[in-house]
């Protein structure tokens, strides 16, 4: 009983993180139709930034909303420098498919150089804002610990600002319509242009959560060459292919699950697994529901 | 406050699509624009509202340029276009689909009045507010394109087959709508159909179009009379 909670736990904050890092690659995949394999960089920037931060004011918190702010700033860069060269000298046949995967890759490349370039190769530090040390039940002590429940806790509510501004606010309708039919909205006045940087921003900023909570989750430590990023990526990947790729919600299913199933599979069957269980849950979610959870057959969800 | 075509020329890649297109929409009036499947309706549409760029020629509205700036801007104007093929967004509720039409608009209560209206035009739609699109009949969801136009407070509309696929019934509905929404609003209307009769029936002058050239033009009563048109259009 106590292991099974004790992996629960676990497997929600992963889950939490991993969702994170899926909406930032949904929200670009909606309003671009691009998998931006550049999302680990610039989610391992943005934590630079925030590492950066902290340098100066030493408050997470603070930090934390600088990460997301230099995120949201490089992803909308990214988008209007980048990738509209890139969709508009691209726009048609087979190289259509095949150039934002090769110009995302090549990104993350560029800016994991970068990155070295101004902050070296070694490991940097950003500490916790609170304790690591499990809470206690009678004599056991769990991993679930105070960061872990505050992480569990940021990405509520971001994720509750999030739904908020994609069902109530005119910003979110512009961006759902913007995505499911760039005509539509720009008959009815929409600057679709400005929207789609905007939910490149927005993803920019999603990522930059993801990275900062990623780094106080582990052991604090960060590095250009960091593999938990590259996994991050991979997660976020597929949670997001498990919950659709389209529905924000199934986004969010899609990386509780694969948490929970990761968490579940390392425990109770191998913790030689680590590296493979995502992609049998990968294998399997295709298997059973290739449309994601949410998904109808063909069909698209808000 | 006109809607004026001139020598219009659009071309799909080397296609010419519409060639040497001229006519004008009086104020208030409505034009009905027939002709068969590919002779260049919805690209003259779509060349108006600037979501296609034009090759040559002058489209003039209200002093407005609309062969210069994009959709966007032109919906500005008081130019709302419903595309071809039930022009909404299905993963939207009949509602988020009414406001995107007043997206744009600063002045929210008068975005409000305008819900109104719709609601008062389509009490279906009232009554569906909260339901997905996805689950509207093809005649519901031609009201609810219908709506989201009015919606932008246009002043010149320019519907693209709105009978298309609907049941005979509800297409005798929609003209009748409308023909009604262009009297109670004032409206200048550009009704694109392949349903000529009923098209002609509702409006005040005709154009005819053939492999994208003005073939017959005139009176909506002169083109339902012209032995020609009857015969190559009307069926009979
Ligand atoms: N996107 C497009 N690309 C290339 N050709 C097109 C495109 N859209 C329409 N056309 C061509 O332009 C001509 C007019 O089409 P269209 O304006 O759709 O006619 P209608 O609406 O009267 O059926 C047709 O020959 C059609 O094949
Ligand atoms: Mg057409």
């Amino acid at each position: 009983m106590f292991e099974f909670i004790n992996t629960l736990l676990i497997g929600i904050t992963s889950g939490a993180i991993y969702s994170l890092m899926a909406l930032a690659l949904v929200l670009v995949w909606r309003s671009t139709r691009v998998v931006n394999f550049a999302q680990a960089g610039q989610a391992l920037a943005s934590t630079y930034f925030g590492f950066e931060a902290m340098k100066h004011i030493d408050n997470f918190w603070i930090a934390l909303l600088i990460a997301m702010i230099g995120g949201a700033i490089l992803a909308a860069f990214i988008e209007m420098v980048f990738m509209r060269l890139l969709l508009k000298h691209t726009s048609s046949g087979a190289i259509a498919s095949v150039a934002p995967i090769i110009a995302t890759l090549g990104l993350l490349e560029v800016i994991r150089a970068l990155i070295t370039l101004k902050w070296g190769g070694a490991d940097v530090l950003i500490k916790a804002p609170l304790s690591n040390t499990g809470f206690s039940i009678g004599t056991h002590t769990l991993v679930f610990s105070p960061m872990k429940l505050a992480i569990i806790a940021v990405v509520v509510f971001l994720l509750s600002i999030l739904s908020i501004l994609f069902q109530k606010t005119n910003i979110g309708l512009s961006l759902r319509a913007s995505a499911f039919s760039p005509e539509l909205a720009r008959l009815a006045g929409i600057r679709v242009d400005l929207v789609r940087t905007f939910g490149w921003a927005l993803s920019g900023a999603t990522g930059a959560v993801a990275g900062m909570l990623l780094v106080v989750n582990g052991n604090g430590s960060l590095s250009p060459a960091s593999i938990e990023f590259s996994l991050l990526l991979i997660s976020g990947f597929i949670a997001a292919v498990v919950g659709g790729l389209d529905s924000l919600l199934g986004t969010v299913i899609g990386g509780m699950i694969l948490g929970l199933s990761t968490a579940f599979v390392l425990m109770y069957i191998s913790d030689s697994l680590f590296f493979i269980a995502p992609f049998i849950i990968l294998l399997l979610a295709l298997i059973i529901r290739p449309q994601g959870i949410l998904g109808k057959k063909g069909g698209r969800r808000a | 406050m006109t809607l004026i075509v001139n020598n219009l020329n659009v071309h799909h890649g080397a296609i010419a699509a519409i060639s040497d297109v001229t006519f004008t929409v009086p104020q208030g009036e409505l034009t009905a624009v027939i002709g068969s499947n590919g002779a260049g309706k919805s690209t003259l549409l779509r060349a108006l509202s600037g979501l296609k760029g034009a090759t040559s020629g002058n489209a003039t509205w209200k002093e407005h340029n609309l062969l210069k700036g994009s959709a966007e801007i032109h919906v500005r104007h008081g130019i709302s276009h419903v595309s071809e093929g039930m022009s909404v967004i299905p993963e939207l509720t009949v509602e988020e689909n009414l406001d995107l039409g007043a997206i744009w608009r600063r002045n929210k209560s008068e975005a409000q009045s305008s819900k109104r209206e719709v609601f008062a035009l389509f009490p279906r739609l009232e009554e569906r507010r909260k339901q997905s699109t996805a689950t509207l009949s093809g005649g519901e969801r031609q009201m609810l394109a219908i709506g989201r136009a009015l919606m932008s407070k246009p002043e010149l509309l320019l519907l693209d087959e709105p009978s298309l696929g609907l049941a005979p019934l509800l297409v005798k509905q929609i003209f009748e709508a409308i023909s009604n929404i262009s009297k109670q609003f004032g409206l200048s209307v550009v009704l694109v159909e392949q349903n000529a009769m009923s098209a002609l029936q509702i409006a005040h002058s005709g154009v005819v179009l053939n492999l994208g050239r003005v073939v017959a033009a005139g009176k909506a009563q002169e083109l339902i009379s012209d032995p020609a048109v009857r015969a190559a259009y009307l069926g009979y």
